[in-house]
């Protein structure tokens, strides 16, 4: 099964980072992208920009409407994602509780649809 | 014996063993059900007349596999999908291993899944005692306060998510293991603590769920020996081995001191007491464990004055460490008033009621309340009495603050 790993944080403590562990943490990410490509489970992988470069649209009876930010306002943010395979929902906790992120904020798992 | 009453025997103990097979080899908790019924319907008929197998549970398993496939391909007349499902179920899957291992291992899958730590707490408790203990949603609703439909309806919601999320019919792997198995034994303790002090209403205790929770403890100890299952089981025994000290002949509640000891069930004592040591000789026992102990120490006080105190406060302070919460503080309080005077335990409760962390907790009253009395703080004790009062829900436990408050009147 395909299982999509939602890193959420509070993005607000990403500037406040000191240089030496804002570069820990990439490396962390680096080897966790690495051993899940080394095992076969990554799918896919982005990093986003933060939250007040977002746009929220919204099409009613035809006419778009755009609005500046994320759609919900919450003291965690989207901040990047895995996509996974997984064998069962036991297999993708194992490989989301590795995301370095989920030691300072949470990941959500959720299985792909499959159609 | 005839045959029904033969087939009523099997159902009772092989039923849940069956289904867990079933549901492993069908992949689906709802075809599983009603491939047990359908085997069963089939011994009904067929036993009578040809004897029991040789093998019963074998033989359900296979007659329930055989059903359901035959239901599954009959309906694949009308949905084409379904015909891929029979075909690969049909397929590659072995027939029912009589291994006692294996099945063993598939009452523990089920566990496993129905406390699985993504499913709602109280789905879980309800998937537990539906498909582990075979309880009906009628007799999960009565037990929880609830109505049948809230009930069916979180079992829908909970075999709906299993199947889209993926929750696997295993057993967790080690790494897995600390996190799952927590949470199966916070089900398990919740049902014996909803039979053992029924959250409201009138009666103290519920005795078919502690039974039930007892049951599963013992299973899950004899499937997976892990310290702290040893624990839980441990306590519950030594709990339960109180029950019928703990109510007077009216009904009414009877604290640990003023109970019979006489009337303490020794036959679980020993059996606790003895699983409380072997977690502890494990050392890598944790808070059921700690509290099983706390619970062997008063049992083997022949008198509420014999009890050794001093241990007691020991295990709290190493159970604070442990698992530190607010109601931990407050027994610990307690135990330091027995062990050091009345005023000693007052200045701890004192402090917990300070930081708010228990103002709405009725036994934090009571026991402050208690303290007061002993210190002859006369009006003090009353309020106390009268706030843990307001705020007490079951009925024995009501009237006890009422006796309290009365004698303190007369006093």
């Amino acid at each position: 099964m395909k299982y999509l790993c939602l890193i959420y944080s509070d993005e607000t403590q990403w500037p406040k980072l000191a240089k030496a562990e804002s570069d820990k943490m990439m490396a962390e990410y680096m080897d966790f992208t690495e051993s899940i490509k080394r095992s076969g489970q990554h799918v896919g992988s982005n990093r986003l920009q933060p939250t007040h470069t977002a746009t929220t649209i919204r099409t009613r009876n035809g006419k778009t409407s755009t609005t500046d930010g994320p759609f919900a306002e919450t003291k965690e943010q989207l901040g990047g994602y895995y996509l996974i395979e997984a064998r069962d929902l036991n297999d993708a906790i194992q490989v989301g509780s590795r995301i370095p992120g989920a030691r300072y904020g949470s990941i959500e798992v959720r299985p792909i649809a499959e159609m | 014996m005839g045959a029904e009453d033969a087939i009523a025997e099997i159902y009772r103990t092989e039923s849940r063993r069956v289904l867990a097979t079933l549901i492993r080899l069908l992949s689906d908790f709802d075809l599983a059900e009603e491939a047990l019924q359908d085997a069963f319907a089939t011994a009904l008929e067929k036993w009578p007349e040809e004897g029991l197998p040789a093998n019963p549970r074998a033989w359900l398993v296979s007659t329930g596999r055989f059903k359901a496939l035959d239901a599954l391909r009959r309906r694949a007349r009308f949905d084409a999908s379904l015909e891929q499902i029979a075909e690969r179920l049909g397929h590659g899957v072995t027939l029912p291993d009589p291994d006692e291992e294996s099945v063993e291992d598939d009452q523990l899958r089920l566990i496993f899944t129905c406390c699985h730590p993504a499913l709602p707490p109280d789905a879980r408790l309800a998937l537990t005692l539906r498909e582990v203990c075979g309880l009906t949603t009628e007799e999960i609703a009565h037990a929880f306060l609830s109505t049948p439909p809230t009930v069916a309806q979180r079992i829908v919601r909970a075999k709906a998510k299993i199947r889209d999320a993926g929750i696997p019919y295993r057993v967790p792997e080690w790494a897995e293991l600390p996190d799952r198995l927590d949470s199966v034994l916070q089900v398990i303790y919740l049902v014996f603590n909803e039979g053992y002090s029924a959250s409201s209403g009138g009666s103290l205790t519920r005795h078919d769920l502690s039974a039930e929770a007892i049951r599963l403890g013992r299973l899950l100890v004899d499937l997976l020996p892990e310290p702290e299952a040893v624990g839980l089981l441990g306590l519950m025994l030594l709990h339960e081995s109180r029950r019928i000290a703990r109510t007077s002949a009216e009904g009414e509640l009877v604290l640990l001191a003023e109970q019979d000891r006489m009337r303490w069930n020794q036959e679980q004592i020993v059996e606790g007491t003895a699983l409380v040591e072997r977690s502890l000789a494990s050392r890598r026992f944790g808070p059921y464990t700690l509290q099983a102990a706390i619970a062997a120490v008063h049992a083997e006080a022949s008198t509420a004055a014999a009890t050794d105190w001093a241990q007691i406060v020991g295990l709290y302070d190493v159970l604070a460490r442990v698992d530190p919460s607010p109601v931990v503080e407050l027994n610990r309080a307690a135990a330091v008033a027995m062990r050091d005077g009345p005023a000693a335990g007052l200045v701890l409760i004192d402090a917990i009621l300070v930081r708010g962390d228990l103002a709405d907790y009725h036994l934090a009253h009571s026991a402050r309340a208690d303290l007061l009395r002993r210190l002859g703080r006369t009006g003090e004790a009353r309020i106390a009495y009268e706030r843990a009062l307001a705020l007490a829900r079951q009925e024995p436990e009501r009237r006890f603050l009422e006796r309290r408050l009365a004698e303190l009147t007369a006093a």
